[in-house]
């Protein structure tokens, strides 16, 4: 057992990263993400981590200073949030097409607008396709095994892909809690040196993130898919390494008394303790109520949700997020289509909840079972719902 | 040049070979060739200059001609020709 310490999460993650052995990080400030980027930097200028700290103008500018320096062959890290998110767009399907393996975490936080800084997931969500490994976290433990797990992920020789961890904006990176920080030993012992697959150097001249017309358009984006489809081989074998050596297991659909669960509830990111207090009231009670957590969202993980949903009757989908005259939230439509060819699958509920920040206590959670449950002739199955909004 | 398939495409499509572009023959996007009328040249190289593909050449001669394998049909040698030497042809 290492030792306990409490700390901030967002310094924590900065902690973190600084075992890493990175060579750079382009960090632009952007609240609830902020902590990160200033934490980061100290390290680098207190001569406490041997890397560069690139003090860009914009988060545009940070994206493609790792993309620059990955392909340099420098192990790159960078962090945003919202707006920021937004602003590295353009620049996100570049650098998992250049098969560029950037670690970032995500300080999750409501897009404008309005403007509101506070957490919900409708920054990442318009990411989705940008072919990025993609890995939501709970706690401040996971934040901080996650942003040491990525690298290894991302650099696997099978992988070579970008890598975003998504930490729920203020909810974790604000919060201080207590975890176990792995030793600068046992670091160096998991994650081996950067190997990258090219770099750009003037002995070996290459040319990287080339032109390529409609006769090989297509056949680059289906070789990114197989990418994206086979890296989840490398992140369950790299999970499994890490439970051996340090004894917290990672899955990519994580189950709170699910086994023999009647209706099942389905969070991403923070929200999943609260949900797991819900269950275990409704389980006082002796209704039959299960969690499942979505940790891994790209590459999805279609065999593991369609196990964990098997004997439930009804399934709970929760969005952070919404997907404007949309089919529900973008988790919902993700879930459905999932379980679309399934000869035996629960009836699907969807809840959008938690936007910009706002509370959601147990009971908004044990209210959705309730509702749920209620629903006899399942009407309000398939729809979506905005939870909790005043009428 | 056969075209590859998606599993034989490089990691990252990273081009390892310098100068590799030639390879492409960008001759196939032309609706148009240029089409010199050597009697109204000067041999003044200004197509030669303003081409963008850099696929015009002047040959043995003075005269100018452009390789087809890479001439797009964009027609800038033709608008830049001040002695109008050069017609824009419809390709067949």
């Amino acid at each position: 057992m290492g030792k306990r310490i409490g700390m901030e999460v967002a310094v924590a993650v900065a902690e973190a990263v600084g075992l890493c052995n990175i060579d750079m990080a382009a960090v632009y400030p952007i609240t609830p993400q902020s902590h990160i980027a200033e934490h980061l930097s100290d390290l680098v200028a207190d001569g406490k981590i041997d890397a560069e700290f690139v003090t860009v103008e914009s988060e545009h500018s940070a994206m493609s200073a790792v993309i620059g320096a990955s392909s340099a062959g420098a192990r790159s890290y960078t962090a945003t949030s919202s707006q920021g998110l937004m602003y590295m767009h353009e620049l996100l399907p570049i650098a998992s097409a250049m098969r560029l393996p950037i670690t970032m975490a995500i300080a999750n936080r409501a897009v404008s607008g309005p403007l509101n800084i506070l957490n919900d997931h409708s920054d990442i969500m318009p990411q989705r396709d940008s072919g990025w490994i993609s890995i939501f976290v709970e706690n401040a433990q996971e934040s901080i095994d996650m942003s040491i797990i990525a690298f290894k992920i991302a650099e696997h020789k099978d992988v070579m892909l970008p890598v975003n961890i998504n930490i729920d904006g203020f909810q974790l990176t604000h919060m201080v809690e207590p975890f176990e920080m792995p030793s600068q030993e046992e670091v160096n012992n998991f994650l081996p040196p950067f190997v990258p697959h090219a770099t750009l150097h003037p002995a070996k001249p290459v040319t990287m993130g080339a032109f390529a017309m409609s006769d090989y358009f297509a056949e680059i984006m289906k070789a990114k898919d197989e990418a994206v489809k086979n890296s989840k081989k490398v992140i369950l074998e790299v999970w499994d390494e890490w439970a051996k050596l340090f004894g917290r297991a990672y899955k990519p659909v994580e189950t709170y008394k699910a086994d023999d669960a009647e209706v099942l509830m389905l969070t991403m990111g923070s929200m999943g303790e609260t949900a797991q207090m819900a269950i275990d009231e409704l389980r006082a009670k002796g209704v039959k109520a299960g969690l499942l957590k979505l940790r891994l969202w790209r590459p999805f993980p279609f065999a593991e949700i369609k196990a964990a949903v098997k004997n439930a009757k009804k399934l709970i989908v929760t969005d952070r997020a919404a997907s404007f005259g949309g089919p529900g939230g973008p988790v919902f439509s993700e879930i459905k289509s999932a379980l679309y060819a399934e000869a035996k699958r629960p009836l699907i509920y969807n809840y959008i909840y938690g936007l910009g920040g706002r509370d959601v206590p147990v009971n908004d959670f044990t209210g959705m079972f309730e509702r749920v449950i209620a629903d006899t002739t399942s009407k309000e199955a398939d729809t979506y719902e905005f939870w909790g909004v005043r009428e | 040049m056969a075209l590859k398939t998606w599993r034989e495409l490089p990691i990252g499509c990273v081009v390892s070979e310098p100068g590799s572009a030639s390879e492409y023959h960008t001759g196939s996007w032309r609706s148009q060739r240029p089409v010199w009328n050597n009697s109204k040249c000067i041999k003044c190289g200004i197509c030669y200059v303003y081409c963008p593909e850099g696929c015009v050449q002047q040959a043995e001669d003075g005269f100018f001609q452009a390789n087809m394998d890479y001439c797009k049909g964009c027609g800038i040698c033709a608008h830049e020709c001040w002695p109008r030497a050069i017609s824009m042809v419809e390709e067949g």
